[in-house]
């Protein structure tokens, strides 16, 4: 599984939505349905996957999926499974 | 003038069945819905069995995502709530919220929920801890989650009572209603704390049964073998509506609620005082409420918990209230099927109240083998009775002293 996989499932499973809602440029506010606290949440899950700490400052630039790629990548997160 | 009350929907999950017609039936053939502990590992614990629901599809209620929102509580209280909602049918008009209501107690809230948290924190420390973790263990928002599925922005509320809070919901509702701030209410009790806390915390007060080898004859009401109650979960919730707007709408109406109770002890945390002297003024306060005599009572749902202690009080003051009448009177716990559901048995037993009413069916009080000398009444043991009931008494008594009773009626236009 890829990062992009990998990311992409835990946003289905935390957000309850489907597979191709979640394009590159899907925002997790305006288009997958998600509140503050759905935020929250889901980046704690990412933290936790991917061992890193987002600080809340950060939170501001990651409003899409390819946000949270870029953002990972931009940490050189390095991701297979 | 005050508004005339009356019920048209009803709703429930309980240890006995996900509906009321499954948990009604359950209780007309006099079976159990308890049994071990499926929740937690109880190797350590000294109670070991519990009232569980059994078979609820969530997914049937909620969706993924909401389900990791909300505590089993929540979860509950919304269940019974859509089904007493579907079961009354259109209560209000589109746009008309304001005038719709909900009021769903709570003995513990999200104790689960809190329980668990709590854990990840002391595992992973503070950042460890779900943002939906507050937010689900609230007691108020069992009431929170169906007032915003239902969209009922009239008055709210969540009375927090321990044992009798689903009959204080119930109450509050009734007199909302009576008094015209709501045409209609959303109301009954909810709780879901089959946990490791509430287990251990029951025991270190000795009040829980410890029959873990025989379930089903834990919960043993007025029987000299009692040994405590059996903690249960559940929710029981029922829409009511002022009469006139019922007939206006043309809605099916299963009953009349007329009279509601509310006093306190103020004696003890735990313990009721001398012949439960606060437990026969609420029962005298509902009646006077009611403009009824004793001797007009055909039924009481007792709190009748299997504690050793309770069942030889209430019976005391059920004497004193009601004289002569208790002896020609039936008073049966549906405790002994159901298990004790705490903030949600107000909520369950007032429903069973009204489909005795409505069915003419005596609910029997279970496992009753061995009459305890100090319990004399008839407790409808065994089995149930056919009877027409036409008043129907539901007592619920809470840690604290708080003590809250109920008197339904047959519906007659």
């Amino acid at each position: 599984m890829t990062m992009e996989e990998k990311v992409i499932s835990i946003i289905m499973e935390q957000l309850d939505v489907a597979r191709e809602e979640c394009v590159p440029e899907a925002s997790f506010t305006d288009d997958l349905g998600a509140d503050s606290l759905d935020l929250v949440e889901l980046i704690m899950e990412m933290e936790e996957t991917f061992d890193v700490q987002i600080a809340d400052n950060e939170l501001e630039r990651i409003r899409t999926i390819k946000d949270v790629l870029e953002y990972l990548q931009g940490k050189g997160v390095v991701w297979h499974e | 003038m005050k508004n005339r009350v009356v019920i048209t929907g009803m709703g429930a999950v309980t240890p006995l069945g996900n509906s009321v017609a499954e948990t009604w039936a359950g209780v007309c053939a006099g079976k159990s819905g308890i049994g071990p502990i499926t929740k937690f590992d109880t190797t350590l614990f000294e109670t070991k069995i519990a009232g569980e629901l059994k078979g609820l599809d969530p997914l049937q209620y909620v969706n993924r995502k909401e389900l990791r929102r909300v505590d089993e509580f929540i979860l509950y209280a919304i269940a019974a709530s859509e089904m007493a909602m579907a079961d009354a049918g259109p209560v209000l008009g589109a746009g008309n919220g304001e005038r719709l209501g909900v009021i769903i107690g709570s003995a513990i809230g999200g104790l689960a929920t809190i329980e668990k948290e709590k854990e990840a924190v002391l595992a992973g420390g503070p950042r460890k801890m779900s943002p939906f973790t507050i937010p689900a263990a609230l007691a108020n928002l069992a009431a929170g989650h169906v007032s915003i599925r239902t969209g009922a922005k009239g008055p709210i509320g969540c009375p927090v009572a321990a044992c009798a809070s689903g009959t204080c919901g119930i109450g509050d509702a009734f007199r909302l209603v009576s008094e015209g701030y709501a045409d209609a209410m959303i109301a009954g009790g909810v709780d879901a704390a089959v946990t490791p806390m509430s287990v251990a915390g029951f025991n270190a007060m000795r009040t829980i049964s410890k029959r873990n080898d025989e379930p089903e004859k834990a919960s043993r009401p007025f029987d000299r073998q009692r040994d405590g109650f059996v903690i249960s979960e559940g929710c029981g919730v029922m829409v009511l509506e002022s009469l006139a707007h019922a007939l206006a709408r043309g809605a099916r109406i299963y009953g009349e609620l007329v009279g509601y109770g509310n006093t306190s002890d103020a004696f003890h945390m735990a313990a009721p005082p001398d012949g439960h002297e606060g437990a026969q003024r609420c029962m005298r306060a509902a009646l006077q409420n009611a403009g009824m005599d004793a001797a007009e009572i055909d039924y009481i749902n007792a709190h009748g918990t299997s504690t050793v202690m309770n069942d030889a009080f209430e019976t005391e003051a059920i004497k004193a209230v009601f004289g002569e009448h208790s002896r020609t009177l039936a008073v049966s716990s549906t405790k002994s099927m159901t298990g004790h559901l705490l903030g949600a048995a107000g909520g369950i037993e007032a429903i069973l109240c009204v489909q005795a009413i409505a069915e003419g069916i005596l609910p029997p009080t279970t496992n009753l083998e061995h009459p305890d000398p100090e319990c004399d009444l008839d407790y409808v043991p065994l089995h149930a009775r056919k009877r027409e009931i036409r008043t129907a008494m539901s007592n619920t008594f809470g840690f604290g002293g708080v003590n809250a009773v109920l008197i339904f009626k047959k519906f007659e236009g």
